[in-house]
């Protein structure tokens, strides 16, 4: 068994931005796994741009983004085993990985950073009835036999889902000469990104159908159609509105799942709303050492914001590690008015009071209203916005002032309220 | 002109294969579909019955009985998953009682050992997330559990690697009557003649016995939707069945041999003997009537469905035997316990066949086959020999259920490899995780590529016609 001080399972952009930010800090004993032959994890697939504009203030396709990461990586000699897969992680932080060169490989680590990213929800957890013919594929898959492996996934496709990658993939067919018949969307409004609305569907003409849903799927050995329905307010399909859309390709955009099985293993707490662990400020989960960060942690839309929450979350995987983060009491945020849920999870009360930033998404579509957080019942933070969507994350940024605050109080909000107060 | 060809590849036809294949004899067994088990046999409870709930003095009591207590050695000697768990059949008030102690007389006079009644609280104290409304419960100890498609892909490699050719997409479009045999036509244009045709065609077995003329086997498509939970839930470790009616055995909740949790099936007639889609009715009868057994189960666990039709032969029991036409031998009807059955009446069958054809026994005769080595199930010091000695063994794919290249490979390049996705998938486990193949998907294709030497986008779900991409970018 070797040991190390750091290890960072997962090479994208959180563990990329996670090991640069480590090593600054002068733990250079660290090592990221990562799974694929390269580094870049799923931006290596997104060949569109739009990454980058906080962050390098340029509009980078997903590999021109990741390879800045990857360039100072290599440039700091860090650490990294590819095409090699963790199996397991312990709550002793003892990891086990396999590849095809070095066989089974066990680390005994001082701390570890979960940066595993997400899986796509398939077809079969949204119980959709019918046929299981060859050309119904999750959107990501869909993108990497194009992208990747330069496969066209079929002629006719009907996406459902208008999440980031449904989107994208509306637009990416299309460049592919595919006809995009529509895009359904089982809500009322849309979980991507407003101007992946505008860029994706809007400028090619292709319907987004909201409040629809797809109830059945036809076709023996391929895809011959699907048959699409309005819903109601209780999201179940009115069967009189059903009909028929001939296609040969589904492409399925139906959720982001953190990967979390490995955490699991290693018997973090999971959040069942996020589906990520719980954490505190210093992104430590309830198990002693094991930290994470980017899509495991919560889904994304940006990756600059995963970029910047990896580099803090290293940053106090340093502390640990130099006994500078010991236990102290914590308080719960708590969600009111629409917020659905803000990571971190709880606030350490302890005496570091650098800025803190909250990330959050609500569970509905909310006009006019101010985000506010109050300490003790004290409104610390207020902040107007004209809209929020539960598919654009938002941020609070708390400076030394209000973070002192925060950590003596014992009950803390994060909220969504309409009038002024 | 060949001794034998078996029509139809599923477990039936595989285990005729297998038991026959134990005597020299050249014999084909003709699929027509692109890979073994295509039929019911992939899409079925996967349950080693006990055999109680059969009419004493038929064939499904016969079979049923001896093919549970063969189970085990064949699992054993054939490499494929196999759990002797127990069940209970539930009863839910009183009068629900009486039906377990028919069930019980019934098991009894089968011939069913270690059978027994017990009260919903002793139930309760081996599965404690059974319901509280169970008041009894029917315990068969002889239940077990048992991966059909892997059962069928064991049995039909072991009659391979003894000797047994099996042709594949080669569909029986016509059968002539010789005076010496039959002639058997093949996709319309190929002819064979053999001296014996034995019909396994399960669903088919009506329309393939009509084309020698045989009008009065009746098969009924009786359709049955399942839902599957992800592993791990522990939900029951018995399989779970409430009280039977006349359309079977009913909705149960069961483990699988993976430990996943099965959730159906339901029984509605159709008019198809190819119609496997789900529906929504059929998925929320088999959900629904599973929260009468285990109230806690949680929708959001379930990974994929599937369904599966019953070949229910209108006269309500198995039919084997030599027919009217000389030569001519049906095993037809075979619905639950059809796989239970399976190893008995292959045993049977073959040796009326041998008997028919004096065919003299060998004694090269290989007895066991080893199945693909998983990497997952291997202790640590194993996992580390086998990739020093094979490093594909090291490059997860499948990261769900931790399958690797190396498992693959062997897949594909096995006595009857797989040569689809889901040929690889039945084989190995990749795709039958959390991400039902979204991950795996690109790579698996590459490995089937580059093993058959086919091009990347010639390659298929599960045959011609499935192929996954339509074509290269251009």
């Amino acid at each position: 068994m070797i040991t190390k001080r750091l290890v960072i399972i997962g090479g994208g952009p959180a563990g990329l931005a996670a090991a640069i930010s480590s090593y600054d800090c002068g733990v250079e004993d660290v090592l990221i796994l990562e799974r694929e032959s390269s580094l870049g994890g799923i931006l290596n697939q997104c060949i569109h741009n739009g990454f980058g504009l906080h962050t390098f203030k340029e509009e980078l396709t997903g590999p021109e983004y990741a390879l800045k990461y990857i360039d100072e990586v290599n440039k700091r000699n860090i650490n990294y085993l590819l095409d090699t897969t963790v199996i397991d992680v312990t709550e002793d932080k003892i990891i086990t990985a396999l590849n095809s060169k070095d066989g089974l490989i066990q680390i005994k680590c001082e701390a570890i950073i979960l940066a595993c990213g997400c899986r796509e929800r398939p077809r079969g957890q949204i119980n959709i009835a019918g046929s299981r013919p060859a050309g119904v594929f999750s959107a990501g898959t869909a993108q990497k036999l194009v992208n990747i492996d330069g496969l066209n996934p079929g002629n006719e496709v009907v996406i459902l889902g208008s999440g980031d990658i449904g989107l994208i993939m509306a637009r990416r067919m299309t460049f592919m000469g595919a006809k995009v018949k529509c895009v359904c969307e089982l809500m009322p409004y849309s979980s991507g990104l407003n101007r992946n609305i505008v860029q994706c569907l809007e400028d090619f003409n292709i319907p987004l159908k909201f409040s629809h849903t797809v109830i059945e799927i036809l076709g023996k050995d391929r895809l011959t159609g699907v048959k699409i329905a309005k819903v109601d307010q209780n999201l179940n399909p009115i069967m009189e509105t059903a009909e028929v859309i001939s296609c040969d390709t589904l492409l399925l955009s139906v959720g982001l799942i953190p990967e979390n099985e490995l955490a699991k293993k290693a018997n973090v707490n999971i959040s069942p709303v996020t589906n990520g662990a719980k954490v505190d400020d210093s992104f430590m989960t309830n198990v002693d050492g094991i930290f994470q960060c980017g899509n495991v942690l919560h889904v994304h839309d940006l990756v600059d914001f995963v970029s910047s929450e990896a580099a803090n979350c290293a940053k106090c995987a340093v502390s640990y590690l130099n006994n500078e983060l010991y236990n102290c009491q914590t308080v719960d945020i708590e969600c009111l008015g629409g917020v659905r849920y803000v990571v971190p999870h709880a606030i350490r009360k302890d005496q570091n009071y650098s800025p803190i930033n909250l990330k959050f998404r609500v569970g509905n579509v909310y006009k006019n209203v101010y985000i506010v957080v109050t300490c003790d019942g004290e409104v610390i933070y207020k902040k107007k916005k004209q809209i929020c969507t539960p598919g654009e994350m938002e941020n609070i940024n708390l400076d030394e002032k209000k973070v002192k605050i925060l950590k003596n109080s014992s009950k803390v909000t994060v909220e969504l309220r309409k009038e002024q107060k | 002109m060949v001794d034998v060809v078996i029509i139809g590849a599923g477990v039936i036809g595989a285990s005729v294969s297998r038991y026959l294949s134990k005597y020299h004899a050249k014999v084909i067994v003709l699929e027509k579909e692109n890979d073994l088990s295509m039929g019911t046999s992939k899409a079925n409870s996967g349950i080693s019955h006990a055999g109680f709930d059969c009419e004493e003095g038929t064939l499904k009591a016969k079979f049923n009985v001896l093919g549970n207590e063969m189970m085990e050695k064949l699992s054993a000697d054939l490499d494929f998953p196999y759990i002797k768990n127990g069940a209970f059949v539930l009863a839910f008030d009183d009068e629900a009682k009486s039906t377990l102690e028919s069930l019980l007389d019934k098991g009894l006079k089968n011939g069913v050992k270690e059978l027994s009644i017990i009260s919903g609280d002793d139930a309760r104290i081996i599965e404690p997330k059974l319901s509280n409304e169970v008041a009894w419960a029917l315990y068969a100890k002889t239940s077990g559990i048992v991966s059909p498609y892997e059962m069928t892909i064991a049995l039909a490699e072991n009659a391979c690697d003894n000797g047994v050719e099996f042709k594949f997409n080669s569909e029986v479009t016509a059968i002539n009557t010789l005076i010496d045999g039959l002639e058997v036509v093949v996709n319309n244009n190929e002819t064979i003649k053999t001296k014996v045709v034995i019909n396994c065609s399960g669903m088919h077995s009506g329309c393939v016995s009509k084309m020698v003329g045989i009008e009065d086997i009746n098969i009924i498509s009786r359709k049955g939707e399942y839902l599957l939970l992800d592993k791990n839930l522990n939900y029951t470790h018995t399989t779970l069945f409430q009280t039977p009616t006349k359309m079977g055995k009913g909705i149960l909740v069961a483990p699988t041999t993976h430990n996943n949790t099965l959730v159906g099936p339901t029984a509605v007639d159709i008019n198809s003997i190819d119609d496997t889609n789900t529906t929504i009715e059929g998925l929320n009868e088999a959900w629904n009537k599973a929260l009468l057994s285990v109230p806690s189960l949680n929708k959001r666990q379930v990974i994929t469905q599937f369904s599966g039709l019953r070949s229910h032969e209108a006269k309500g029991d198995f039919i084997i035997g030599w027919s009217e036409v000389k030569n001519f031998y049906n095993v037809s009807g075979i619905e639950s316990p059809g796989l239970t059955s399976a190893p008995a009446i292959g045993e049977y069958v073959s040796k009326e066949i041998s008997q028919r054809l004096n065919l003299p026994l060998k004694d090269n005769f290989i007895e066991k086959r080893v199945g693909i080595k998983h990497i997952a199930h291997l202790p640590l010091e194993e996992k580390v020999a086998l990739i020093k000695e094979n490093p594909l063994y090291g490059h997860v794919i499948c990261r769900c259920e931790e399958v690797t290249e190396g498992e693959i490979v062997d897949s594909i390049n096995r006595t009857l490899g797989a040569r689809d996705l889901d040929g690889v998938k039945r084989r190995t486990r990749s795709g039958m995780g959390r991400c039902q193949m979204g991950f795996c998907t690109p790579k698996i294709m590459e490995i089937i590529a580059r093993e058959l030497h086919i091009d990347v986008t010639e390659v298929t779900k599960k045959g011609p016609g499935s192929n996954i991409v339509v074509g290269k970018v251009k």
